[in-house]
C-alpha cells in the first residue's frame, strides 16, 4: 500500500488553489442568497438541476480539466477538486452532470473515435446533454461478467435488446453508454463485451421509473427492444469495455463525494453542539472532524497519483470503504444526539436533512461497487496466498 | 535520498538487530536495554531533534515522526520519543542538554508543578502522574508555572520520590513527586514564546500517533502472516472470505493512520494534531481488536508476539490525551466557528483554527 511506503512523500493541495476556492465559494453565496438552491445532503446524486449545471458550465468550472478543443478549460485535476468539493460540502445539485463529467467524458477522451469526441465532448461540457451510465442488469450486480444485454452487427451498426437497471436520472438524461455483450465469451467470462452510446430517445426504449424507498426518482429500468446504434458509436475496440471499466475505478471511488455526501449534516451538528455545548456534541463533532480530515487528506493523495498516470486502484477502494462507512456512521452518530421523531416533512430544517440521510444511507455503501465487493479488492492485494 | 528515509532506514536496521521480541520481553522484567540505547545514541538518533548548534540533526518533525513510527514498529522499549521531547523543551530555553536517557513531565493535562524561587535557586512542588520511563532515566526535564510565567527546569531522577507504575504493555509509567526539590539557578530558564505544558502535551501527543502507527503497521503484518500460515479446514485462514474482509478492514485503519501522522506531521499544529490524535487512536482500537481474532488463542498468549504491540496501542492511545478529550478539545473550537465555519476550517491552507 503506496501511504506505507518509507520514500511516500503526502501531497497537498498547493495554497495557490485559494483563489479559486474563494471565487467558488461567493458563486455559492450568491446562489443561496438568490434561492438558486437549496442545500441538501446527497446532491451530487439526487440533485439534478440542468440550469444549475449550465452556469457552472458558463463559469468554466464542470469539465474544466477537459481540454480546450472539446470544450474544457485544461484546468488542473487539483482546481477540479477545489470546484468539487466547494460544491459537495455545500449540499449544491450538481447530479446532472456529476457522473457524466467525471466517468464518460474521460472514456470518451481516452478510447472514443474522433466523431464521438467531436460530438459529444463539447454538448457536454456546455450541460446541454447528460448521460447515464448502463452498467447493472437484474442478474449483473456485483458480478458485471453476468451481463446479458446484446448487441448484434448489423449493417451500419448494431442492434440492442436487453435490460439495464438502477440508471441513474435516465428519465431525464440525454444519453446512456450502455455495456453489454457484442461477442461470444468464448472462455473468457470479461471478453467480448463493448460499451454503447445509445440515444435515449431512439426507438424501442423504455424508461420505467423504480421508486426509492423514500419515495424519490432516480433510478430506473431502461429496455432495449431492437434498438438500433450506428457503428460509430461504439467506444474503442469492440470487446475491450472489460478494461475500459476498470480504468475508471481509480477516479470514481477515490473522489470526495464518497465521503461529502452528509456534509450538509455534518455543519447542522456544527449548530446543535454551539447552542447547548453538551460535551457529547462536542467530542462528536471532533471526532467526525478528524474522521473527515482524514479522509480528505487520502483522497488527494489519491487525486495525486492518478495525476502522475498512475491507478491506485486499491488506496482508491480503501478510501470508498472508509469514506461511505464514515458518511453511515455520521448519520448514526448525530441521530443519536438529538433524538427526534424525524419526518421528511418537517418544519425544522436539521431534522428535514436527518430524516433524508436517515432514507438515503443504505446507498452510501452499496453504489459504486459494495464495501465487501471493495473489501475483496484490498485483500487480494495484501499478498493472501 | 531524503532524511526521512535515512533516518527510518538506520533506525530500521538498528532495531532489527537489537531490539528481538527477547529485548521487548526482558524490558518488561525491568532489564534496561542498555545495549539498545546506545547504539540509538551513537546514531545520533536521540537528538534528531535538536538543532545541529547544540549536537543534533535539526530534523523536521515529520521526518522524526517516520523515525518514531519505525520505533513504534518494533515496540522499542525505550524512551526514545520522551528523550526527544525533553532535548526539544531544553534546546527551546536554551539550557544544556544532559547525556543519557530523559523523560518530561507533567504528561496528564491535568497536572501542575509549580516553580517557586527559594533565593537563587528554584523550589518544585506538584506531582506528575503517569511519567514515561522515569524509574529509568538520569535526568527529567519538567515544564511548570512560576510567578511570572512558565518555566522550564532539568530535575535529577534521583532527588524526587518516585512510585513505579507501569502502563498496560508493562512500560515504567511512574508517578513523580516533586515536593521540596530544589534545583539550581542554572538549571531552569523561562519557557521560550508558545513553549507550554500545552505545547508539549501536543508534542507528546503527535509521539504517541506515529508510535501507534508503526505498532498497527505491525499487527497488520503480522495478522496477514498468521492468516497465510494457519491452516484450518484444509486451507490457510486467509482464503476464508470473513478473514479477508477483515484484513481489508485493518489495511483501510492502517493506511488512514499512515496518512493521519503524515498530515500532522507536516504541520505540527494543534488542530492537526487533535485529528491525528482521534483517528489514530480509533485505528488502534479496531486493528487491535481484529488481530486478535486473526490470532485467536495463540495471540493472546504471552509466548506470541502480538501482545507487544496491541498492549502498546491500547496504553499509547489513553496517553498525552485520548481520543475523548481531543474531540472534545476539537469540538469545542469547531462549535464556536458555527456551523458554516466547519468547511473553511477543515480547507484552510493556514490549518485548523484552534487555540491554545
Amino acid at each position: 500500500m503506496i501511504f506505507q511506503d518509507a520514500g511516500f512523500s503526502l501531497p497537498e493541495l498547493s495554497s495557490d488553489l485559494e483563489g479559486l476556492r474563494g471565487e467558488v465559494r461567493a458563486f455559492i453565496r450568491e446562489e443561496l442568497r438568490t434561492g438558486g438552491f437549496v442545500p441538501e445532503c446527497n446532491a451530487w446524486m439526487e440533485g439534478f438541476s440542468p440550469e444549475f449545471s449550465r452556469k457552472l458550465a458558463q463559469r468554466g468550472w464542470m469539465s474544466m480539466t477537459w481540454p480546450k478543443r472539446y470544450g474544457g478549460r485544461e484546468r488542473s485535476a487539483f482546481e477540479n477538486f477545489v470546484v468539487n468539493e466547494e460544491l459537495l460540502a455545500a449540499g449544491a445539485p450538481v447530479a446532472a452532470h456529476w457522473a457524466g463529467v467525471r466517468q464518460t467524458g474521460p472514456l470518451f477522451m481516452r478510447f472514443g473515435n474522433d466523431s464521438i469526441k467531436d460530438f459529444f465532448l463539447p454538448r457536454m461540457a456546455r450541460a446541454e446533454i447528460f448521460f447515464s451510465i448502463g452498467l447493472s442488469e437484474p442478474d449483473a450486480g456485483s458480478d458485471l461478467a453476468q451481463v446479458r444485454t446484446q448487441a448484434r452487427k448489423v449493417d451500419g451498426g448494431w442492434v440492442i435488446n436487453g435490460r439495464k437497471i438502477w440508471s441513474s436520472g435516465a428519465h431525464r438524461t440525454d444519453y446512456m453508454v450502455v455495456f453489454c455483450r457484442t461477442a461470444a465469451a468464448d472462455g473468457d467470462r470479461r471478453a467480448g463485451f463493448s460499451q454503447l452510446i445509445v440515444d435515449l430517445k431512439a426507438p424501442g426504449i423504455t424508461v420505467r421509473p423504480i421508486y426509492m424507498m423514500s419515495g424519490a426518482h432516480h433510478f430506473n429500468e431502461t429496455i432495449f427492444d431492437d434498438v438500433f446504434v450506428a457503428e460509430d458509436r461504439l467506444v474503442g475496440e469492440p470487446g475491450s469495455a472489460w478494461t475500459q471499466v476498470l480504468s475508471e475505478l481509480g477516479h470514481e471511488r477515490s473522489g470526495p463525494e464518497r465521503f461529502l455526501s452528509i456534509f450538509p449534516l455534518v455543519a447542522q451538528l456544527v449548530r446543535l453542539a454551539a447552542a447547548d455545548r453538551d460535551v457529547r456534541k462536542t467530542a462528536t463533532l471532533g471526532q467526525l472532524t478528524a474522521r473527515l480530515w482524514t479522509l480528505r487528506r487520502m483522497s488527494v493523495a489519491l487525486l495525486t497519483l492518478l495525476a502522475e498516470g498512475r491507478s491506485p486502484e486499491v488506496e482508491a477502494a480503501l478510501v470508498k470503504d472508509l469514506g461511505t462507512r464514515f458518511e453511515r456512521e455520521s448519520v448514526e452518530l448525530i441521530r443519536a444526539l438529538a433524538p427526534a421523531q424525524w419526518s421528511t416533512g418537517a418544519a425544522d430544517e436539521f431534522e428535514v436533512l436527518m430524516a433524508k440521510c436517515l432514507l438515503a444511507a443504505p446507498a452510501f455503501t452499496l453504489r459504486g461497487g459494495t464495501n465487501e465487493i471493495l473489501r475483496n479488492v484490498i485483500a487480494r492485494s495484501l499478498g493472501l496466498r | 535520498m531524503s532524511t526521512k528515509i535515512i533516518l527510518t532506514h538506520s533506525v530500521d536496521k538498528l532495531l532489527r538487530s537489537l531490539c528481538p521480541p527477547e529485548a521487548v520481553n526482558a524490558a518488561e522484567r525491568g532489564q534496561w536495554p542498555a545495549e539498545l540505547w546506545t547504539a540509538l545514541e551513537h546514531a545520533g538518533l536521540t537528538r534528531a531533534w535538536l538543532s545541529e548548534d547544540v549536537g543534533g540533526s535539526g530534523v523536521g518533525v515529520g521526518d522524526v515522526l517516520a523515525m518514531l513510527r519505525t520505533a513504534g514498529r518494533f515496540a522499542a522499549p525505550v524512551p526514545l520519543a520522551e528523550t526527544l521531547l525533553a532535548g526539544w523543551l531544553l534546546e527551546s530555553a536554551g539550557l544544556p542538554i544532559p547525556e543519557g536517557p530523559l523523560t518530561v513531565a507533567p504528561v496528564t493535562a491535568g497536572d501542575r508543578i509549580q516553580f517557586r524561587k527559594a533565593g537563587s535557586a528554584w523550589r518544585l512542588s506538584g506531582i506528575a502522574r503517569h511519567v514515561p520511563w522515569a524509574s529509568q532515566v538520569r535526568h527529567l526535564v519538567v515544564i511548570g508555572q512560576a510567578e511570572d510565567g512558565c518555566q522550564v527546569g532539568v530535575v535529577e531522577a534521583s532527588r524526587c520520590r518516585i512510585s513505579a507504575g507501569k502502563n498496560l504493555a508493562g512500560e515504567p509509567r511512574d508517578s513523580v513527586d516533586f515536593d521540596a526539590v530544589t534545583i539550581g539557578a542554572q538549571d531552569a530558564a523561562p519557557a521560550a514564546p508558545g513553549i507550554s505544558q500545552g505545547a508539549l502535551l501536543q508534542r507528546g501527543a503527535l509521539s504517541r500517533v506515529a508510535l501507534m502507527t508503526g505498532a498497527l503497521e505491525k499487527v497488520m503484518e503480522l495478522s496477514l502472516r498468521y492468516a497465510n500460515d494457519r491452516v484450518q479446514f484444509g486451507k490457510p485462514i486467509g482464503k476464508f472470505q470473513t478473514v479477508q474482509q477483515q484484513l481489508a478492514v485493518m489495511a483501510g485503519e492502517v493506511a488512514a493512520a499512515c496518512v493521519a501522522t503524515d498530515a500532522a506531521g507536516q504541520t505540527n499544529g494543534l488542530g492537526e494534531t487533535a485529528c491525528a490524535k482521534v483517528r489514530v487512536g480509533e485505528a488502534a482500537g479496531t486493528v487491535a481488536a481484529l488481530g486478535h481474532q486473526i490470532h485467536a488463542a495463540i495471540g493472546i498468549t504471552y509466548e506470541h508476539t502480538l501482545h507487544h504491540s496491541t498492549r502498546r496501542l491500547w496504553s499509547w492511545r489513553e496517553e498525552f490525551g485520548a481520543e475523548a478529550d481531543w474531540a472534545g478539545y476539537l469540538g469545542h473550537w469547531i462549535a464556536q466557528l458555527g456551523p458554516d465555519g466547519l468547511w473553511p476550517a477543515m480547507t484552510s491552507p493556514a490549518g485548523i483554527p484552534v487555540d491554545a
